[in-house]
């Protein structure tokens, strides 16, 4: 009997437990998920919470519940992997053997990296998103609050979702609007990056997007801390932005377990082959996923379409035949506009977002860089795709892996 | 595009970076630089030449990665190229716009 270990029983991990138990005999391959949580977040929900569209109850399940039969769910922490000698060694003392390690442990945001993020302000007037506790403390903040500069924060690339904080100067601006106080607050957008998005298309129409909106954009930030006493943040170049409220994405990073196991970079991303997804280090050792240092968004709707495709190639090397050098770095993403609207972006290594019609060349009903109610009701519809189709590796129809180049309106 | 610089002729893209790294030399490097009204020490081309030693090896370049070089730290980085550094430098270095992943 052989035996798969999978690290991480997130998104992409419990997407490839359900597509490999799928395919692979149980009397010849045992599978084992390791996970140190019980519950499954929807982390896209997030960005829904501070606002009061969903609530708790929306976003979190039971981790067993999304793993197929056949597979052993490990409810334990992690020490570290000892790639050389193909085995994990846990916190508890026991050591698990693996054929071969699929890595999904994710990334996770670490504000203590820049001086006075986590300070006295934390969780007072200086906020993240990016986890449960940070986003149910902000809407119990932003329930409360009266006004004032609200300032919208990138700390460093590569962050998970990268549109989400966009989204979430979007939908602030809605949330103000409702409660008749939208007068009452600033809004400012601060980007490491010289624009809204890295790519120059879909820039042009967030950038629109914000101007519409009163949303004041501030690029080519890079933090070098917190002043909380000042309540500003201060860049390196000593660029100086008063806020009131900071709701902040701090610097992202793989897991510690990678950093403990040696086998992460300088943010503890595993380096990763962009296109087979097998590690660069140890060819029985397959990344997916936020854990992988590839150029590709930190999305969950990457990690759908890796996971078709490292499906495929594990199946390749357990078969001891050459594996597909497919993955693109397609990435498809629903960006909340407010108002009950959203933009959709379909991009890959290669191709930029550009205008369009999806999945259904020029049908759509999708819309690519527009603003559509339809786009809307996609990107809520998709809690329910979430959590009933994509997590248990059920094929999501009309929409490949691959990007299609099709409907699309390139220059 | 074709542009005409320090007398001879470099490709560079819509944005004014070079394309074409084998044509760079130190003369394009300052007229470059002045373009972006700073006037180049010793000091600057030390850390040009670690981007460009970068950029040869394939290593993708942040301001995080800079920061942990051990050639200049995040400060003098911004005392040294005051306006987006990394952009400027990497613009007078000849090396492309250094990607940041999305």
């Amino acid at each position: 009997m052989k035996r798969i270990v999978i690290l991480g029983a997130g998104t992409a991990g419990t997407m490839m437990a359900n597509h490999l138990r799928h395919h692979l005999e149980a009397d010849l391959w045992e599978i084992d998920i390791i996970d140190e949580r019980t519950e499954h977040h929807y982390q896209p929900g997030y960005l829904f919470l501070p606002f009061d569209i969903y609530t708790p109850e929306d976003i979190i399940k039971p981790i067993k519940d999304y793993i197929p039969r056949g597979v052993n769910l490990i409810n334990d922490s992690i020490d570290r992997v000892v790639p050389a000698e193909n085995y994990v060694q846990m916190v508890n003392g026991d050591r698990l053997r693996y054929d071969l390690l699929i890595v999904a442990t994710g990334a996770k945001i670490a504000p203590e990296e820049i001086e006075g993020m986590k300070g006295e302000e934390w969780q007072k007037s200086v906020f993240d998103f990016y986890t449960f506790d940070g986003a149910l403390a902000l809407r119990n903040k932003l329930r409360e609050w009266e006004g004032g500069k609200l300032v919208v924060h990138i700390t460093e690339m590569p962050i998970k979702c990268p549109v989400a904080p966009l989204e979430f100067a979007f939908l602030a601006d809605s949330y103000f609007k409702d409660k008749k106080m939208r007068d009452k607050v600033e809004i400012t957008y601060v980007t490491p990056m010289s624009g809204a998005f890295t790519k120059p298309k879909a820039t042009a129409a967030l950038e629109h997007l914000l101007d519409e909106k009163h949303i004041k954009i501030e690029s080519d930030f890079a933090i070098e801390r917190v002043d909380n006493e000042q309540k500003m943040i201060v860049d390196y170049g000593g660029r100086e932005i008063p806020f009131d409220l900071l709701v902040t994405v701090p610097t992202n990073k793989g897991d510690e377990v990678m950093a403990r196991s040696g086998m992460g970079d300088d943010l503890n991303y595993v380096p990763t082959n962009k296109a087979t997804l097998q590690s660069k280090n140890w060819e029985n050792i397959f990344v997916i996923g936020d854990a992988t240092n590839i150029a590709a968004s930190k999305a969950g709707s990457v990690a759908h379409f890796e996971a078709e495709i490292l499906t495929e190639n594990i199946l390749h090397y357990i078969k001891g035949e050459p594996m597909k050098d497919e993955f693109d770095g397609h990435a498809n993403c629903f960006i909340e506009t407010g108002g009950g609207k959203a933009l959709l972006i379909d991009f890959n290594y290669t191709h930029e977002p550009v205008e369009g019609t999806f999945p259904f060349p020029g049908i759509g009903p999708l819309r690519l860089l527009k603003e559509s109610r339809m786009n809307h009701m996609g990107k809520l519809a998709f809690r329910w795709v979430y959590w009933n189709m994509l997590l248990k590796g059920v094929h999501i129809p009309f929409v490949s892996s691959n990007m299609s180049e099709a409907g699309k309106h390139y220059d | 595009m074709d542009k005409q610089i320090a007398g001879t002729t470099v490709q560079v893209n819509e944005e004014g970076y070079m394309t074409n790294f084998s044509e760079w030399n130190q003369q394009i490097g300052t007229e470059l630089a002045k373009e972006a009204n700073l006037d180049m020490t010793p000091r600057h081309w030390e850390v040009i030449t670690y981007l460009q030693t970068e950029f040869k090896n394939d290593v993708p370049l942040s301001i995080r990665k800079i920061g942990k070089s051990g050639v200049v730290d995040i400060k003098e980085f911004y005392a040294l190229f005051p306006i987006a550094p990394l952009k400027t430098a990497s613009k007078i270095a000849g090396i492309p716009k250094p990607a940041s992943c999305i």
